[in-house]
């Protein structure tokens, strides 16, 4: 487990560390500057479908994305509790 | 001597976390957006996609027939890759992407039942938050739940049989596979684009600039998560994982 903390710290590094060294990035998404290097290539293209629906505004948008995430998670952390108290009882069961 | 070898392990991993931060590069990356593929291209990849899906669904429906104890598993390959695609993390290149998520599950269940899972992923967010797109959802699903999946399935195997430890197989499947999405990615918007001066391979640069190099300290990131996944799975659900037929022969 101690090394999972280790790897975990890393991986918390690798997220944070950007924002020190990048200090006036923007940290956007992609779209805008996506449009902008195809617009480059092939400055006639226009994109012929657009999005069924949107989120409204970013926040509703982040709603989302934590929703999403959030879900996920719930479900991990529910299927990790299961498999230790599942082992546990196979334990004392022997 | 064990944890002399834990140690230069644990320093050499240190060493290249931090020399990726010191990478300078302005960038983006994610999945192609809606609309930006002609329609040709899109057709074409999700004329690709769909057959993939149906072997997928139907490698599920065989995995789970045999072993319905595995389905639970599956929802856990699936909830990785909903949870890691939402993240969207900041790179070094001063923009964000999210990882795939997708490497886990193919390395459990195979590239093929990944397809199937990763799609649905793709078209959450394609549906609900506008990220990605229903025209692009075939190339998206070609790069990120076929590819991705193949290229970490293949690592994990090919890691295995050169005798290297299971954590290490198994960060080198996820971060090669997150990697190769956002490689392919970059090809996809490089053959629908091709540049004027230099073609194909010259469009394929500027789309990996953007598109990959963002994602190397992310890919990292998802290959430390999935080590991190399996520890814990091989601590509490090793007969999971031998019914699933992970581990190498010698029974670790």
């Amino acid at each position: 487990m101690k090394k999972n903390i280790i790897l975990l710290l890393i991986v918390i590094i690798l997220g944070v560390g950007p924002l020190f060294i990048q200090k006036g990035a923007e940290f956007g998404g992609s779209d805008g500057q996506a449009e902008a290097a195809v617009g480059k290539i092939a400055p006639d293209y226009k994109p012929w479908f657009h999005t069924l629906w949107k989120p409204p505004s970013g926040e509703i948008e982040s709603l989302l994305f934590a929703l999403q995430a959030g879900i996920g998670a719930g479900f991990i952390g529910y299927f990790v509790g299961f498999m230790r108290g599942k082992n546990k009882q196979v334990d004392e069961e022997r | 001597m064990k944890t002399i070898k834990m140690k230069k392990k644990n320093l050499i991993i240190i060493y290249f976390a931090l020399l990726f931060l010191f990478i300078p590069k302005q960038a983006f990356a994610m999945h192609i957006m809606e609309g930006f593929l002609p329609i040709e291209w899109a057709l074409f990849w999700w004329g690709i996609a769909l057959p993939s899906l149906i072997i997928g669904l139907r490698s599920i429906k065989k995995k789970v027939k045999d072993h319905p104890e595995l389905k639970m598993m599956l929802g856990l390959s699936g909830a990785f890759a909903f949870v890691l695609s939402a993240l969207k993390i900041p790179s070094v290149t001063g923009s964000c992407s999210h990882p795939t998520g997708v490497g886990l599950g193919a390395i459990l269940f195979g590239p093929t039942a990944m397809s199937v899972v990763g799609f649905c992923v793709l078209l959450f967010q394609a549906l609900l938050l506008a990220h990605g797109g229903i025209t692009t959802l075939g190339a998206n699903t070609f790069s990120m739940a076929i590819v991705g999946p193949i290229i970490s399935y293949l690592v994990y195997k090919g890691a295995n049989k050169a005798g290297l430890s299971f954590s290490v197989a198994i960060f080198l499947a996820a971060t090669l596979g997150d990697l190769s999405t956002y490689v392919v990615t970059s090809f996809q918007l490089a053959l629908a684009f091709p540049s004027e001066v230099g073609g194909i391979m010259a469009s394929f640069a500027k789309f990996a600039s953007i598109f990959a190099v963002t994602q190397i300290p992310l890919a990292i990131s998802e290959g430390l998560l999935t080590v991190i996944i399996m520890n814990v799975l091989t601590k509490y659900n090793l007969q999971a994982l031998k019914m699933l037929r992970v581990l190498s022969k010698e029974g670790r």
